[in-house]
């Protein structure tokens, strides 16, 4: 039985496995190109309109423009994470599409590198198309808001891993509730997202700077849509990078040993 | 032998001649296994089996429930690593070289596991890129191959919207995308009506007449005495008999069986004549060499119910070496 953290042998075929999703995506654009969208308006209104007519600022930045990497990373974390929770799920056990992928020269690994990957590229779509409505409010700095794009892969390729874990560990689809409430929507909450860090009590920061993936991912995305990247960014970037591997790494193996039996 | 389409593997053949202790030329299988074993915790699944299946011929795979073919097929087909022992699968180890084998296979699996996302085209598209077969030439694969399990005109149609018959059809057109030297089937016309499994067998049949070596497990008993050169029967993780179906029935359940109806009458008769006889439920079952004889005997000398004869088949062999006992 490998390690849980042994170098998994992926080839160039995981393509495959992104391609099929992608093809599947694509054929289906009108259905999914239309939530980012509306998801993006309708925070700008409610929190940013809303909300942001009472607080006004934050740390001298209007409201609006202080939570506008936050809609974006709350994006890039969803579609990556319900993507390889729920969507892998059913694909692994309702749909038995892995089953009928590993019988042709894919591999296990292959198939569960490709579903990272297209959960990864899900969060990209769904900032490629949010970035342009929040151009258009004038809440987003470009061009360096740009640098969004790359940076929604690697979280999404981060989210895509911890959702992957979860998967390959429920004993049900039901059971996926637990990470999506109890870990997903608190940190959407609590992470910097529509309040900095800074008004919670001191020991919930470190918590959040330790535990909560999300942190760093608003941190660095807010200094792109802001445009003051301070030296600290490489910090979130080494933690991100950092998790990201030991989270997709673990994610195969786990499948592997959920799967080859 | 319709050689000529897998040149490659018949001069590996040659090249893999070896001889035996005796001297006599032993010609290695396209699937080859010794004491292959694999255990699921402290269920043995395979318990140490041995068989040798040759390139071009149909092999059969039979027994009851929990018998251990699947796990045998998914250890063949390189998804379920053994625990010990040797196999082979076209000169290749499974552990080793899962890439390569597989890209040869052509697996039918028990559960339908068709792409919902996908059209019937779509499904055998896709999959010929799993392959690595370029785009045109999967898309004219995958045209032909709807032509040759006739479903053309389900072409742009849902995998939903398809009879169960069809899937299993659209399954077998699958694994074939490919054109794999081995197409290995669990359970091939499981849950299908007389139509659909005849049109499966002229499939399997015209496939192994242009050269697929064919493995197939299957609990119909007739399916496997029409489509299987050879085959063995399993239980309990073991191989119990291995031949062709006709040396088997010959072998292990004669030529032709007399079944009478069931009464302490014609028990204690037969007792009396010392015929060997088998109780099945509310018929007993004589094997012979000449049903008519016995069924003479029977009528003048035991005043029976009910007497049928009728030549023996796979299934008395089944039944004789399997038990009556239901399984799970």
């Amino acid at each position: 039985m490998p390690n849980i953290l042994s170098i998994p042998l992926i080839t160039w075929r995981a393509w495959k496995v992104w391609h099929r999703n992608l093809t599947v995506f694509t054929r289906t654009w009108k259905v999914n190109f239309f939530p980012p969208l509306v998801e993006a308006l309708l925070y700008l209104f409610a929190i940013g309109m809303g909300i942001g007519s009472y607080v006004r600022e934050i740390e001298g930045i209007p409201y609006v423009t202080f939570i506008a990497p936050a809609i974006l990373t709350i994006a890039v974390m969803n579609s990556a994470f319900f993507e390889c929770t729920y969507g892998s799920y059913v694909r692994m056990y309702y749909q038995k599409s892995f089953d009928a992928m590993i019988a042709t020269p894919l591999s296990i690994e292959d198939v569960i590198a490709g579903e990272l990957l297209w959960g990864a590229t899900r969060s990209l779509i769904y900032v490629l198309i949010m970035l342009p409505v929040l151009a258009l409010f004038g809440v987003i700095s470009l061009p360096l808001a740009l640098l969004a794009i790359p940076l929604a892969f690697i979280g999404g390729l981060m989210f895509a891993g911890i959702a992957m874990c979860f998967t390959s560990v429920t004993p049900s689809i039901d059971t996926l509730n637990y990470p999506a409430f109890l870990f997903i929507t608190p940190m959407a909450l609590f992470s910097g997202t529509f309040f900095p860090l800074t008004l919670m009590p001191a020991a919930l920061q470190y918590m959040a700077l330790t535990l909560l993936p999300l942190t760093h991912l608003v941190a660095m995305m807010r200094m792109f849509t802001l445009a003051t990247i301070s030296p600290v960014i490489l910090l979130h970037l080494v933690w991100i990078v950092v998790v990201t591997i030991i989270c997709c790494i673990a994610a195969i193996n786990l499948m592997r040993r959920r799967l080859i039996v | 032998m319709p050689g000529s389409v897998f040149p490659d593997l018949l001069s590996g053949k040659r090249r893999g001649r070896v001889l035996s202790d005796q001297g006599r030329e032993v010609i290695p299988g396209i699937i080859e296994a010794k004491d292959l074993k694999k255990t699921f915790g402290s269920t043995i699944a395979v318990d140490g089996i041995a068989f040798s299946v040759q390139v071009g011929e149909v092999f059969g795979f039979l027994g009851p429930n929990g018998a251990g073919k699947t796990t045998t097929m998914k250890m063949i087909a390189c998804v379920s690593p053994k625990n010990s022992g040797t196999l082979t699968v076209l000169g290749m180890d499974p552990d080793t070289a899962p890439a390569a084998i597989k890209a040869r296979l052509g697996i039918v699996p028990q559960e339908t596991n068709l792409d919902p996302d996908f059209t019937c085209f779509g499904n055998l598209y896709t999959y010929a890129r799993y392959f690595d077969i370029p785009e045109k030439a999967a898309a004219e694969k995958a045209e032909e191959l709807l032509r040759f399990v006739q479903l053309e005109e389900k072409r742009d149609v849902a995998i939903e919207k398809l009879s169960g018959g069809m899937k299993r059809r659209l399954i077998l057109a699958r694994a074939l995308v490919n054109n794999p030297d081995i197409l290995i089937l669990d359970e091939p016309t499981i849950g299908l009506d007389p139509q659909a499994r005849h049109l499966i067998w002229e499939k399997l049949r015209a496939l192994q007449a242009s050269g697929n070596t064919i493995v197939l497990t299957t609990h119909y008993l007739d399916e496997a005495a029409r489509l299987c050169d050879r085959l063995v029967i399993m239980d309990n993780g073991r191989i119990l008999v291995e031949g062709t179906p006709a040396d088997l029935v010959r072998e292990h359940a004669g030529h032709e069986i007399v079944e009478v109806e069931n009464s302490t009458a014609v028990v204690s008769c037969l007792q009396e004549l010392h015929v060997d006889y088998e109780v099945a439920g509310d018929m007993i079952q004589v094997a012979t060499e000449s049903s008519r004889d016995i069924a003479r005997i029977l009528l003048d000398r035991c005043s029976p119910g009910k007497v049928i004869t009728r030549p023996a088949t796979l299934e008395d062999v089944f039944l004789k070496l399997t038990g009556r006992k239901l399984r799970e």
